[in-house]
């Protein structure tokens, strides 16, 4: 087993309320001890994190992986690889691959897939109901003992309000998760561009605040009648902030995340037609993103996810409503979580958290902490380190992000998962 | 073999908002009328009125001997295809119509593909009609730096040179001073590129009240930051306009749930002798066509006096002379200083 000693490094560690100069302790896959060493320790391997943060490795709660059934725009291998550079030590990955993440052989797949990378740890979420199709329920007990961390119809939606109420229903007997991502396809009627002035000048297909919103106020509805437990992902507007915040102070068991891109782009930024801000949802306005930020910073809004969507060039290479949406966003998840820091918008411990201890606690998995006997998953980080962001030297297979050519302050020195430096 | 100096990833990384239709102030491409300025578009209307002369009498100049022309269209039409193709040959360029149906290529690469491969065939401009709003912009991104891109459509978004035909009717029959005229554009402006355009135009040109008139389902959210007041009564929204623009109403809009039935929107909407008679005396009456008599204008509007309907096709040639002239004459110029 080998053991590692961190010195002088800053320790942030939101989950134990812990942010000092001190030495971390590594024994195997364990966080052995933090100050002094244990009896007896020698370390095999030591680093110097003196004027570093030490943090817990990051837990994303959705990235898409594009394996199994993408491999032309990226795979496992790559997408942990590049998520353990950027500090991120567990993916989440939403059920929507192909096939279906909905029978246990898909998820043990992906495990080995994964194991045999040796990067990033993947968590996976299984399909609410089979092949997502939104007619019949999916083995959930199954998929929760192959290890499933919880249930989602990703983006697909479901037509009839009765299988999602058994669905949640049955989630609930068995203590499952559900994540939800608030989208009525009706009523966004296949538009890409926030319903405004923006979209209106370009002559871009709408999508209402209501396609998001209407359908929380429905699920939230079920959540209280049927008792499960419920994630709201990628919100992105002020009004589904208002909403979770009043279902929380109901005693709703809900929790909440925004991707990253969402805190810092608006519907200003499609104005050039640039499919890179091409997102679902769409980029809102300047008060909705304010609204997001407000909501992380007060705790309605529980975790930063990057949403990661890694795509080919030729994805990106079109008119802007046939070009495929999303970011790949791995890479600046970290950096845009600090730039908030670092513009006063959220102090560091939240945005620490809402990258780390909240997302694992979502999950219900055991990570996200610098406790003693957690799993040594760390990232470190060198804070003064400034840089810009180049699309070609993203470690992702997917290039395509609009934040080319943002500076940041920070970047990751050292990630260590299970004890082992990557 | 690799290189360095060709990005092959997207252009679009790292761009401003700049204006990709200029080089160097003159006209390069024709995208939008959005961020062109007054003085470009008087220029424009200005050489149309020189070219009103050649339709006449003369026929043909040889301006653009020697170049080629390609209509590239993706979504069918007749009267706009038609019309730059008569442009074209006026000015004694080659055109080639290639129609390409959306369904066949509805992706980018292949879009792309049928670019470069047009391109490797030596033409000098590319006039693009598109489903997609923002595909004129797309492909002057991506064309070689000798080729000019015409919009002759894209999506909901812009449909220039329909609205510059229209400015120079306007000024045919108004004057050149737009500032003591209201406008009323009457419609399906959700779904209108040409109304969007003509709000453009109207607003640069600094028409002194332009109106859009529709019921909401038909009113994309936020189009009073386009310069618009915003009127739901058809006759309350043209009283006492100088020009009333009539917009066609597709069928499917019915399908869609936006609308009742025909009768109900002619009832409504429908440009008849009764309900234009709250607009002035000598107003005037438009339409991009083709009109669909019965459901937004009755016949005896669209035939009658004051409509001015077929001279907008007539004049369509010659601002497409124009636009098509500006464009490929500054590359002749680029041309002969290299």
């Amino acid at each position: 087993m080998s053991r590692m000693h961190i010195k002088n490094g800053r320790i942030i560690d939101p989950a134990n309320q812990r942010d000092e100069i001190a030495d971390l302790f590594i024994d195997g896959e364990t966080i052995a001890a933090i100050g002094e060493a244990p009896v007896g320790f020698k370390a095999q391997e030591t680093i110097d994190a003196k004027d570093h943060w030490v943090i817990p490795g990051l837990v994303d709660l959705c990235a898409r992986l594009r394996e199994p059934g993408q491999e032309h725009k990226a795979d496992i291998l790559s997408e942990t690889r590049a998520a353990a550079h950027a500090g991120i030590t567990t993916l989440c990955m939403p059920p929507d691959t192909d096939p279906v993440i909905d029978e246990p052989a898909v998820v043990d797949l992906i495990q080995n897939k994964a194991q045999a990378a040796g990067f990033s740890k993947i968590a996976t979420l299984g399909a609410l109901t089979a092949k997502l199709k939104g007619e019949h329920l999916s083995e959930m007990a199954a998929l929760k003992q192959a290890g499933c961390v919880g249930l989602s119809n990703a983006r697909h939606d479901i037509q009839n309000p009765l299988v999602i109420r058994r669905a949640y229903e049955y989630a609930a007997t068995h203590h499952i998760t559900v994540f939800i991502e608030a989208n009525n396809a009706q009523l966004s009627n296949q538009g890409c561009a926030h319903e405004g002035a923006v979209a209106t000048r370009l002559g871009l297909p709408p999508i209402p605040y209501a396609a998001e919103t209407a359908s929380i106020a429905f699920h939230l509805e079920l959540i209280a009648e049927t008792g499960v437990r419920a994630h709201f992902c990628r919100l992105s507007t002020a009004r589904s902030v208002e909403m979770i915040n009043h279902a929380k102070s109901r005693g709703l068991k809900i929790s909440a995340d925004v991707a990253a891109h969402q805190l810092h782009l608006t519907e200003m930024d499609i104005s050039s037609f640039n499919a890179q801000c091409h997102v679902l949802p769409p980029l809102r306005t300047q008060r909705d993103m304010e609204a997001l930020r407000h909501g992380l910073s007060a705790g309605i809004i529980n975790s930063i996810c990057s949403d990661h969507q890694p795509h080919e060039n030729d994805a990106k290479l079109a008119p802007f409503p046939s070009t495929e949406a999303g970011i790949s966003a791995l890479e600046s998840l970290l950096p845009l979580s600090l730039k908030l820091v670092e513009n006063g918008q959220l102090d560091l411990s939240s945005a620490i958290a809402s990258i780390t201890y909240e997302p694992a606690r979502i999950l219900g998995i055991n990570a996200g902490t610098l406790s003693c006997g957690a799993i040594a998953d760390i990232c470190i980080i060198d804070p003064k380190q400034d840089w810009t962001l180049q699309a070609d030297s993203m470690q992702s297979r997917g290039k395509n992000t609009p934040f080319a050519g943002w500076h940041f302050s920070g970047r990751v020195s050292h990630t260590i998962i299970n004890g082992r430096l990557i | 073999m690799v290189n360095k100096a060709t990005r092959p990833a997207d252009p679009f990384i790292g761009q401003d908002l700049w204006n990709i239709q200029l080089q160097n102030g003159q006209l390069k491409h024709f995208l939008t009328i959005e961020g062109l300025g007054s003085d470009m578009l008087t220029q424009i209307l200005d050489t149309a009125e020189s070219f009103a002369g050649v339709n006449e009498s003369v026929k043909k100049v040889p301006l653009l001997r020697g170049k080629t022309i390609v209509n590239l269209f993706f979504e069918a039409s007749t009267r706009t295809r038609t019309t730059f193709e008569l442009a074209a040959k006026r000015l004694s360029a080659d055109v080639l119509n290639i129609n390409i149906s959306t369904s066949a290529t509805s992706k980018g690469e292949s879009l792309l593909d049928t670019l470069h491969n047009l391109q490797a065939m030596q033409c000098d401009m590319f006039i693009v009609r598109h489903a997609d709003s923002g595909t004129a912009h797309f492909i002057a991104n991506h064309v070689a730096p000798h080729i000019s891109v015409l919009n002759a459509g894209d999506g909901r978004h812009s449909h220039p040179t329909q609205a510059m035909l229209d400015m120079f009717t306007i000024r045919r029959n108004k004057g050149a001073d737009f500032g003591g005229l209201r406008v009323a554009i009457v419609g399906d402006i959700l779904h209108s590129r040409v109304a969007r355009s003509q709000i453009h135009a109207l607003n640069t040109l600094n028409t002194g009240d332009v109106r859009v008139v529709a019921p909401r389902t038909l009113l994309p959210k936020g189009i009073e930051q386009m310069g618009v007041s915003v009127y739901h009564d058809l006759q309350e929204g043209i009283k006492d306009a100088d020009v009333v623009i009539m917009l066609r109403l597709q069928k499917e809009r019915m399908s869609g749930a936006l609308l009742p039935s025909e009768q109900e929107y002619f009832q409504l909407y429908g440009l008849t002798e009764e309900t234009f008679a709250a607009a002035k005396d000598d107003a005037i009456v438009m339409h991009p066509g083709p009109i669909n008599r019965g459901v937004e204008i009755a016949s005896s509007i669209a035939d009658g006096p004051h409509s001015v309907i077929l001279d907008q096709v007539t004049y369509g040639i010659a601002v497409r002379m124009a636009v098509m002239s500006m464009t490929l004459g500054h590359n002749g110029k680029r041309e002969a200083q290299a």
